[in-house]
């Protein structure tokens, strides 16, 4: 450790936070970034979906980032690609075998989508970008940030396409019996569309923030 | 992002020494981790596999409490092991342990893509008693009415399928007809608005009984 | 193995269940690639180059891993698999043909995170197709992917000089469109 770093100490306290809080909104991998849309789209036609999925990206992205955050100094810059996408590989493996532990019924509705995990833009760009150039610590929060961010975009879309689709919210009905539900927003245009209004919904907020 | 070209040998002997026990290392950890992982859920998910098999067998065949694996071997119906490989039929068995039917797994082109259903088949009634889609990508609202509206699966009660004199096919062919034109105890009440995916239905089943049938009543 | 059977893969891969607008897979590219007619269409025939090449592989491999028994390396074996078809095609691009090599850029190497390629082969073993209906589901899927491509590229190459208002400008007006086009591409189903 050099004298600079030693420096910096008190400043990098307050930024273990900041890591924290950029994934939530500042830079949010969906809404922000657009990383990772094929999960976003596809699994999100119910909120329970798009919470597993959610969680089960979010446990591949921290336990990446951790390990690839230790390891940081031990893996030659030649390899470092290969090397990222084994140990993402592997982590997702694990987890589709924990799936398959908690629920077959889940396992079933998620399908192809959690091996899929392993070409997540989102997984392989925080690992590049962030945790093979920084702490363990950071990497850590920088990790869970973006899993949370990344969940919450997911929430998002399903909450809405559930309700809308077939009235419910994980299950539960609460619009009326009667309610006509909107088909198309739990086929695949639906996901097309509710992500763009989202879009639409932040880019009008930004708009009015600076106009301000 | 760039993908490090890993053909090209290094020229600095220590530095391809330190990639290979890095690339060595790193995989040696991730087998590990991997059949650790695989070894340690084997058991819980080997036995929720078989639960929801059973609970999609016993639904499809009333009065069912056990069940038992089975494949033509020869043109013998003979008991198998669970994790048997090829086509697997399962005979259900009542509390004192006599056959009353048989869960047939079928599948075949629907409107979006591959159905796969699973079907109870009674040889003493020669009918099929209940049914149940476990696969299909059809249309949400339209077409996967084939698994939830209970007229049309009302069909499947008890659908006549009694073989032809010689035995080796099916006295009626199961067709599925229009929605409230049912009018023979082998016809299909289809649904309006899922006129194809019923139709498959139909399709799936017939063929797959008219091969099945006759190959049970022999044995 | 008759030839309507293989039609129907193919039709079913190609335009029923179209890669990009039915399941999802692949939209980095569809966003990121699709502004010029001329990059999708070269985009299109590199990856469905990729995708044939990875689907006679990945057939190979699971007969190697279910002889052995080891079902859990399935996902591992495949994107290496993946990752070295697209350096091989690298490196095959760069000696035939280095004005090719220089569109595609960094297209080329970005392949390998394309959950097409991923999606399709794991598809393609969780159908159990063999390998000549492996090949034809290949094929058909990134004809798929060109397709969607183009469509899209197309749409927006008109778009650019479209009055649209500022804050449906890049992404949002792309994902509408990308909506339209996947009501539009649901009236193919019932061919098969």
């Amino acid at each position: 450790m050099n004298v600079a770093v030693k420096e910096n100490k008190k400043k990098r306290e307050q930024k273990s936070t900041d890591e924290f809080i950029k994934g939530l909104w500042k830079e949010n991998p969906v809404f922000v970034q657009v990383l990772g849309m094929c999960p976003v789209l596809a699994v999100t036609n119910t909120s329970m979906n798009a919470l597993a999925m959610g969680l089960a990206t979010s446990f591949v992205l921290l336990m990446s980032n951790i390990l690839i955050s230790l390891l940081r100094n031990f893996i030659p810059k030649q390899v470092r690609i290969s090397s990222y996408i084994l140990i993402i590989a592997t982590f997702v493996t694990v987890i589709d075998y924990v799936i398959q532990a908690i629920s077959v019924e889940l396992h079933k509705s998620l399908g192809a989508f959690i091996s899929l995990i392993v070409v997540n833009c989102l997984i392989l760009s925080r690992a590049e970008a962030f945790a093979s150039k920084n702490t363990l610590k950071h990497s850590v929060m920088d990790a869970l940030g973006m899993g949370i961010g990344f969940t919450f975009a997911l929430l998002c879309l399903g909450v809405v396409r559930e309700v809308l689709g077939s009235g419910t919210v994980f299950q539960f009905q609460i619009l009326p019996e009667n309610f006509q539900s909107w088909i198309i927003m739990i086929l695949p245009a639906g996901g097309f569309f509710t992500l763009a209004f989202w879009l639409l919904f932040f880019n009008y907020l930004k708009e009015r923030k600076a106009k301000s | 992002m760039n993908l490090p070209n890993q053909s090209i040998p290094e020229e600095n002997g220590a530095d391809s020494k330190k990639m290979l026990i890095a690339m060595v290392g790193i995989g040696a950890f991730c087998a590990l981790l991997i059949v650790l992982i695989f070894e340690g859920t084997k058991e819980r998910r080997a036995f929720l596999k078989a639960e929801a098999l059973e609970k999609a067998i016993f639904q499809v065949i009333p009065n069912a409490k056990s069940m038992k694996p089975m494949q033509f071997i020869d043109g013998q119906l003979t008991e198998v092991d669970k994790e048997a490989k090829g086509e697997t039929l399962y005979a259900g068995y009542n509390e004192s342990n006599q056959l009353v039917g048989y869960a047939i797994e079928a599948s075949g082109q629907g409107y979006a893509d591959i159905i796969k259903v699973l079907y109870g088949y009674d040889p003493q009634k020669q009918a099929i008693v209940g049914f149940q889609v476990l696969e299909s990508k059809e249309t949400p609202g339209l077409g996967d009415k084939i698994e939830k509206q209970e007229s049309f699966l009302a069909n499947f009660i008890s659908l006549d399928v009694t073989l032809n004199a010689d035995k080796k096919g099916l006295a009626n062919e199961v067709v599925t007809v229009k929605q409230g034109e049912k009018s023979n105890p082998w016809e299909i009440d289809g649904i309006t608005g899922a006129t194809i995916s019923s139709r498959a239905i139909g399709d799936i089943i017939n063929s797959s009984i008219q091969e099945i049938g006759p190959k049970i009543s022999n044995k | 193995m008759n030839t309507a059977s293989l039609w129907s893969i193919f039709i079913n891969a190609c335009l029923i269940n179209n890669f990009v607008l039915a399941y999802f897979l692949g939209i980095c590219p569809f966003l990121g690639v699709s502004g010029k007619v001329a990059t999708a269409s070269k985009m299109g025939a590199a990856v469905t180059f990729v995708m044939v090449i990875s689907s006679l592989c990945a057939f190979g491999i699971n007969s190697i891993l279910t002889a052995i028994n080891a079902p859990y390396l399935q996902l591992i074996s495949y994107i290496v698999v993946i990752a070295s078809t697209v350096q091989l095609v690298e490196m095959f691009v760069k000696k035939m043909s280095p004005a090719l090599f220089n569109a595609l850029g960094i297209f080329l190497p970005l392949i390998t995170t394309n959950c097409a390629i991923l999606g399709l082969v794991l598809f393609q073993t969780a159908k159990g197709y063999n390998i000549l209906e492996g090949f034809v589901y290949a094929l058909g899927a990134g004809a798929g992917f060109t397709i969607a491509l183009l469509l899209m590229a197309g749409l927006r190459e008109q778009l650019e000089l479209a009055d649209t208002p500022k804050i449906v400008k890049g992404t949002a007006i792309t994902l509408l469109i990308a909506g339209i086009l996947s009501l539009g591409f649901m009236g193919f189903s019932g061919l098969g």
